[in-house]
């Protein structure tokens, strides 16, 4: 377990400032990043180090909460504590502004973004994956949900807790990350860990038991905020935290006993 | 004590076999002994006394939102609210328990942000911190004690401006 994360990189990517979020692009090539900073940076690699495209320092009056993607790629909304959202068109190596929304819900197949403060409805879903979902919240526990039923007429399909992990975390979990090349679900903790979990091999999929394969218990200097998974390479985590800076891993599977 | 123990059942998986331990004695023998990360018992006592009183000097000359007197001059801070264990390698987990003069929602969670910022800008030793209002203190206590130990809303509320311009006033100790 020892070796099964490993670091690649760290970059100090909003010095003397929080990151809060990351997001890979769907070609897996760039990382945005936005922090308290009031900018967003994207990275791209170059050789062997990851460099940083783009500051996107503009937008924003306040923190940028979150980042994400449009499934062509060539968007970034990005949420804010200036209750607004942006949105922004890459046209080669540059963005810029297109809009500025007040109020925006953000829907993909398989990922809900920027709920506004004050809508109805606030959703929270992280990581959609075989029809499971996860939740991670303040008491340290990850619950796997799956959707109970098969088809569902009209309203929301209903969701039933199937497995719950616990014991396994000693602060808040702030982020749970399911790969979905892997299956492998990574989770960024208030204790400055980044901890991995597999289903095991032989588990029953209605009844699953989730075993930890990788502790990285100082993965940061403070609290680590968002993981992610780099969607076209398996194994590629990105990670950051309040200490403003941005960790790049490599995940291997280790070896069943 | 509230606040002690991690959340959550116990329930430790061995890799090697499908053996796990759940909740009760033996986990908490387990925890004692070390073998999981989080609360050890190795912090000794004096040690950790003399953080909890680092905690208190910084905290009690915090000016009260309302009145022209400090948290300890209106006993919202006291000595022994301040708990603090050893969680890691020079790392300690600080408990703060306040009390509000008064039942306020608003107040309570200024001054929990006070704490919090001059804490996290005059403590020189490696921290989490959690902050509460004491028991039995707050009709909307729970509510309150998650707002306080929130920090998206802490970090959103600091970037008030109007807060922030309060915040500062209470916690910048005069020249």
């Amino acid at each position: 377990m020892k070796d099964s994360l490993s670091l690649l990189a760290r970059i100090p990517a909003h010095p003397d400032s929080r990151c809060w979020f990351l997001a890979w692009d769907p070609s897996g090539t760039l990382l945005a990043s936005c922090g308290g900073d009031r900018s967003i940076r994207i990275w791209g690699k170059e050789g062997d180090d990851w460099v940083c495209k783009s500051v996107l320092g503009e937008g924003h009056q306040r923190t940028i909460r979150k980042v994400a993607w449009s499934p062509c790629g060539s968007y970034l909304a990005s949420a804010s504590f200036d209750a607004t959202t942006c949105i922004w068109k890459k046209s080669q190596d540059e963005f810029e502004v297109r809009l500025s929304l007040q109020s925006v819900t953000w829907s993909s197949p398989s990922h809900i973004l920027t709920c506004p403060r004050g809508s109805q409805q606030n959703k929270c879903c992280s990581g959609l994956w075989d029809s499971a979902a996860c939740s991670a919240c303040r008491t340290a526990l990850i619950a796997v949900w799956c959707i109970a039923g098969v088809v569902c007429s009209g309203a929301d399909p209903s969701w039933k807790c199937i497995c719950t992990l616990s014991g396994f975390h000693t602060r808040t979990i702030y982020d749970v990350a399911w790969c979905r090349l892997t299956g492998a679900l990574a989770t960024a903790c208030g204790d400055d860990a980044i901890r991995i979990f597999e289903e095991e091999p032989l588990s029953n999929p209605q009844q699953p038991t989730f075993a930890l394969t990788a502790h990285v218990p100082r993965a940061h200097s403070q609290d680590v905020n968002c993981v992610a998974w780099n969607p076209k390479e398996p194994g590629l985590l990105a990670s950051c935290s309040d200490d403003g800076e941005m960790a790049f891993w490599k995940y291997q599977r280790p070896e069943v006993c | 004590s509230r606040g002690r123990w991690p959340r959550g059942a116990v329930s430790l998986r061995w890799r090697s076999g499908r053996m796990s331990l759940v909740s009760g004695l033996l986990g908490r023998v387990l925890w004692l002994s070390g073998l999981r990360s989080g609360y050890h018992a190795r912090g000794s006592p004096a040690m950790e006394q003399d953080r909890a009183l680092e905690v208190y000097d910084i905290i009690r000359t915090i000016r009260d939102p309302e009145k022209p007197n400090t948290l300890e001059e209106l006993e919202v801070v006291t000595e022994s609210c301040v708990e603090v264990h050893e969680i890691g390698e020079d790392e300690y987990l600080v408990i703060i328990r306040f009390t509000p003069t008064v039942p306020h929602c608003s107040l309570a969670t200024l001054i929990g942000l006070c704490l919090r910022i001059k804490l996290q800008r005059c403590l020189p030793f490696k921290h989490k911190l959690e902050i509460y209002i004491s028991e039995g203190a707050h009709s909307t206590e729970e509510d309150i004690n998650k707002q306080i130990n929130d920090k998206e809303r802490v970090a959103a509320a600091m970037e008030n401006p109007n807060l922030r311009e309060i915040v500062e006033q209470c916690v910048t100790e005069p020249d």
